[in-house]
């Protein structure tokens, strides 16, 4: 079994909902990222999701498209993603899954890729543009090395498409909670509830849920219905205010205040 | 990565799509149900002849086709006089260039499905005045993106959109240029999906796209094939176009794919070099992978991040290139190569002073490529060029280079 199957099984007995914040990888440098997965590890995160940056996000709106913008400044690039998991590892347990795009998996090799990032630490993948219908060859790369492939499911996918993507998806299943692209929300629409119940209406598997969720209030509302609740943008955001113009030496406050807000999020899951 | 080119006929996707290795639909789940609404109902209309009544009526009397097949005798003399040079007359449409034949093609089946609201995106913006032009014509409300450099150097086509009642959106991500018009294309159509008919302007992006607007835009070849039959009693030996996504050249090709004597000669632009980083040489130059929702050659680093590119002509600066253009590189189907900034530049200025025919930009990459052909044909032969569009859009640019500024 592996750490993300690990993670809902102890969940689940305690009646517990997962909280998944997610950061980009290298954004704005590796020791930072490296310092806040350790950190949301210690504040209660229960799995954490790394960004890979790819030039052309197009599933992702403005706030994580310029931290891969930085991230690639920054000289960020798939053999440096490796070895930052790596060196995760060596300190954490936590559950990590990779999300990026496909080309720059396509580009390193299929085999290679998910061979390199399994012996490095990653448990997962999300790669948002490549659905069901493409996904075949990557899913085998998976599967041969131990890694989960998680699968979304958005609002608009029909029925019988959901159970087609729920029988493949592995480790969880990644419910999108509105039409459109990443990126915090004040307000959710009010059938992403009964999304997710339908959903879990097709399986035994965990579902999670992601895309616009900011605040404490709006994890509590739906850790009722979700088994994870993914949070990204919002963390984003906020690593940009605290950790842009910090000077030498502060960074360890800047990460801590960091830490207080995936804190705050965690106790909403409870 | 294993190239996998056979066991498939050239120009028959599978059902998702695939030309071989190239193609197929990499878009985000929020865009499935919409793509396989698309497919679904392009195949309906594909077989609907009230639809294609609709099409040739409007490309008749509003485009202005067919368009005129042109020898043109005094640009073969120039060029040596041993072959004979025939110009489709794609500048002769309606908004100048062949991109209005696809954007009526895609407009009516977007008023068909039901869509109130069209987006689009534009480089140079040809693609985008035409969808603009089209959306006025059907009453429809259009937004097209566009990187912000592009609205800056293309001021004009900008201004031209608003006239016909669109909004132009500039675009501030990325390199500010058509790639990432796309992308913010695309971020608009996940979320407005139920609603809004995505209209791309070449033969790239996710399965039905590129075979759709490559069905759109064969009528260039289908007119040529029997325009030039009248006038020569046979098919041409060549057909050259310029290649960016690969529209106006698939149009033209693609009639002719199954004529196994005809070469099929696409033309990339090199910029500045294939040895610099400021070409769109991307079948020449790239490698497979995906982008913008299809697999084909593409500009990229090593690690799989895209690159910019550079052109002198707005409409071939893209790093991805039609699928099908990739399966018929690899295939053999087609042959490509460059042509860079000055040369292109060349081509405009011969063209224009032995026909009195001002070139786009782009199509005058493929009439400079004729003279990299005179040497090898054998005298006598027929060569069919897409002149795809007309320069009064570059005539600012060029009269700026040749006044001795910098070609960008």
């Amino acid at each position: 079994m592996n750490r993300i199957e690990r993670v809902f099984k102890r969940l689940r007995k305690r009646d517990e909902t997962a909280l998944i914040p997610f950061v980009t990888a290298g954004d704005p440098s590796i020791q930072a990222t490296r310092d806040l997965v350790l950190e949301m590890d210690r504040r209660g995160a229960d799995i954490v999701e790394l960004g890979l940056a790819f030039s052309d996000p197009l599933a992702d709106g403005p706030t994580i498209q310029a931290a891969s913008f930085r991230a690639l400044q920054g000289g960020m690039n798939t053999k440096k993603y490796f070895e930052l998991v790596a060196h995760i590892r060596k300190t954490a347990d936590i559950p990590l899954v990779l999300m990026g795009y496909y080309n720059p998996i396509l580009r390193y090799g299929l085999e290679e890729f998910a061979r390199d990032a399994a012996a490095a630490g990653i448990d997962g993948t999300i790669i948002p543009d490549l659905p069901l219908e493409e996904a075949g060859p990557w899913m085998k790369a998976c599967r041969e090395n131990g890694l989960a492939n998680i699968l979304l499911v958005a609002p608009n996918t029909p029925e019988e498409r959901i159970k087609r993507i729920v029988r493949a998806s592995r480790g969880f299943i990644y419910y999108v909670s509105v039409l459109g692209i990443t990126g915090a929300r004040t307000s959710l629409p009010p059938e992403v509830s009964g999304g997710l119940e339908r959903v879990k209406s097709f399986t035994q598997k965990p579902v999670a849920v992601g895309f616009g969720i900011s605040r404490p209030e709006q994890v509590k509302a739906l850790s009722s219905s979700a088994d994870g609740i993914i949070v990204g943008s919002a963390i984003v955001r906020l690593m940009e205010e605290k950790l842009s113009n910090v000077s030498p030496g502060e960074e360890d406050r800047a990460v801590a205040e960091i830490g207080e807000f995936i804190g705050s999020l965690k106790e909403a899951t409870l | 990565m294993k190239k996998d080119t056979k066991g498939l006929k050239p120009s028959n996707p599978d059902r998702r799509g695939h030309f071989g290795l190239f193609g197929g639909r990499y878009v985000p789940e929020t865009l499935m149900p919409a793509i396989l609404e698309l497919q679904e109902a392009y195949g309906r209309i594909r077989r609907d002849s009230t639809f294609r009544r609709e099409f040739q009526h409007i490309l008749k009397d509003y485009v202005g086709r067919p368009t005129a097949l042109y020898e043109a005798k005094r640009l073969s003399e120039a060029l040596g006089g041993a072959f004979r040079v025939f110009l489709k007359r794609e500048d002769l449409t309606h908004t100048g260039a062949h991109k209005i034949n696809n954007t009526i093609g895609q407009i009516l089946l977007a008023k068909r499905m039901g869509k109130r609201r069209i987006i689009a995106e534009t480089g140079a913006g040809q693609h985008g005045v035409a969808t603009a032009t089209a959306a006025a014509l059907m009453g429809l409300e259009c937004e097209v993106y566009m990187g912000r450099k592009d609205t800056v150097r293309q001021a004009m086509n900008v201004f031209r959109m608003e006239l016909t009642g669109a909004r132009v959106i500039p675009v501030d991500s990325g390199t500010k240029t058509l790639k990432d018009a796309i992308n913010e294309a695309i971020r608009d159509w996940v979320a407005n999906v139920s609603d809004t008919h995505y209209i791309i302007g070449s033969v790239v992006g996710p399965h039905p796209y590129p075979v759709m607007v490559r069905d759109f835009q064969s009528v260039i070849g289908r007119e040529a094939r029997s325009q030039i039959r009248k006038k020569t009693g046979g098919l041409p030996d060549v057909v050259v176009a310029c290649v960016g996504g690969g529209s106006n050249a698939m149009g033209i090709f693609y009639p002719f794919s199954r004529e196994p004597s005809v070469r099929l000669i696409g033309v990339e632009a090199a910029g500045k070099g294939t040895d610099t980083d400021y070409h769109s040489a991307t079948l020449t130059c790239g490698e497979p992978g995906v982008l913008h929702g299809t697999m084909s050659y593409l500009l990229q680093d090593r690690w799989g991040q895209i690159k910019g590119a550079h052109s002198v002509a707005p409409g071939l600066d893209y790093p991805g290139v039609g699928p099908e253009h990739s399966w018929f590189k690899d295939s053999g189907r087609a042959e490509y190569y460059v042509i860079d900034d000055q040369e292109a530049l060349e081509g405009f200025r011969l063209l224009s002073e032995t026909e009195g025919i001002i070139p786009a930009l782009e199509s005058a990459h493929a009439i400079a490529f004729l003279k990299k052909l005179k040497d090898e044909l054998p005298a006598g032969s027929t060569v069919l060029v897409n002149l795809s569009g007309r320069g009064d859009k570059d005539v600012e640019t060029v009269r700026n280079i040749f006044r001795g500024g910098a070609t960008e």
